[in-house]
């Protein structure tokens, strides 16, 4: 199974998503430059968490126009699984392939701290492990988290079941005080219609072995286990 | 020629830092502030020398990477 890891100047996860995504799949895992144009054939794409060109402009903005980005936006469309991690998500909105945008956090605080969030959409090959109503608590270290789309945009969103995660408090209770950045709806991470893309503020990179702390992002990877194991067995 | 080019937030978009702004106004003792929105101006110099087609180079420039237009508006002025 080919997995790669997109790198952008300013990235910083991308070498702890390397390890997880190796740890999942017991494969090696391809780094592709974001000046690259040629990107190998992958069963997946991860874009990784950081602060790619620093954050100039607006967060993932010129990220979103790199080279690398004209190949993986066509890989996303002929449905290769997608997945970005904190301002891989800003730069998977900054390209249009999920709709709505990161904003600065209400506080205008930089928060670096585990939050708990909800899953909402256990159908995606990021979280099918999970059950659906799952509660997890799971780090998130952000300036730019707070996720905006105009009234009907959520309600499309809501309506099709594309929010994936939502921030919540220790009962599972989505209430306002469990919002670290302002997202509108609670937001803490989407999926595009065909479910195959997903983006999302916390880091599970950060939280799948006890030895970090914890173990409640292991589920992304286990689902990325038993997506590719599906889709080979396909 | 130069492009100045202004980005602002559309309404009804919360802007934070504005809000920040206009309350260290406030805590700097200026009266009568009712809202501050804060922007963008970015300031291009382009060879062309062609209005119409530096027009078209600028627009596509705002469309495709200087604003987010999910919640930002610019305008323009060619100086």
């Amino acid at each position: 199974m080919k997995s790669t890891v997109i790198v952008f100047p300013g990235s910083n996860c991308d070498r702890d998503m390397k390890v997880a995504l190796e740890k999942a799949t017991g494969s090696t895992v391809d780094m592709a430059w974001h000046g690259d144009t040629d990107l190998k054939p992958s069963d997946l794409i991860v874009l990784p968490g950081g602060f790619s060109y620093g954050d100039y402009l607006r967060p993932g903005a010129m990220a979103a126009k790199s080279p690398i980005m004209a190949n993986v936006i066509a890989r996303a469309k002929s449905g290769t699984p997608i997945l970005g991690i904190c301002n891989g998500f800003q730069v998977l909105c900054e390209t249009g392939l999920l709709p709505g945008v990161l904003m600065r956090n209400a506080s205008l605080r930089y928060v670096c701290r585990d939050v708990h969030v909800k899953v909402e959409q256990p159908e995606t090959p990021f979280t099918l492990a999970y059950q659906k109503g799952a509660i997890l608590r799971i780090p998130v270290a952000h300036h730019d988290g707070n996720y905006f789309a105009d009234a009907d945009q959520l309600d499309r969103l809501e309506g099709e079941d594309q929010v994936v995660v939502r921030y919540c408090n220790e009962d599972g209770n989505v209430a306002a005080s469990a919002n670290p950045n302002g997202s509108q709806r609670n937001i803490a991470g989407i999926c595009d219609g065909s479910r195959r893309i997903v983006g999302m503020m916390p880091h599970p990179e950060r939280l799948f072995e006890s030895a970090l702390g914890g173990c409640d992002g292991l589920g992304v990877l286990d689902s990325i286990k038993q997506a590719v194991n599906t889709a080979v067995a396909h | 020629m130069k492009a100045r080019i202004e980005i602002t937030l559309k309404a009804g978009v919360l802007d934070p830092q504005g809000k920040a702004i206009e309350g260290a106004l406030a805590g700097l003792g200026f009266g009568g502030v009712d809202e501050v929105r804060q922007g963008k101006l970015i300031e291009v110099t382009l060879s062309e020398t062609d209005e119409k087609s530096a027009r078209q180079q600028v627009e596509k420039m705002c469309d495709d990477l200087l604003a987010n237009t999910v919640i930002e508006n610019y305008s323009y002025e060619l100086v």
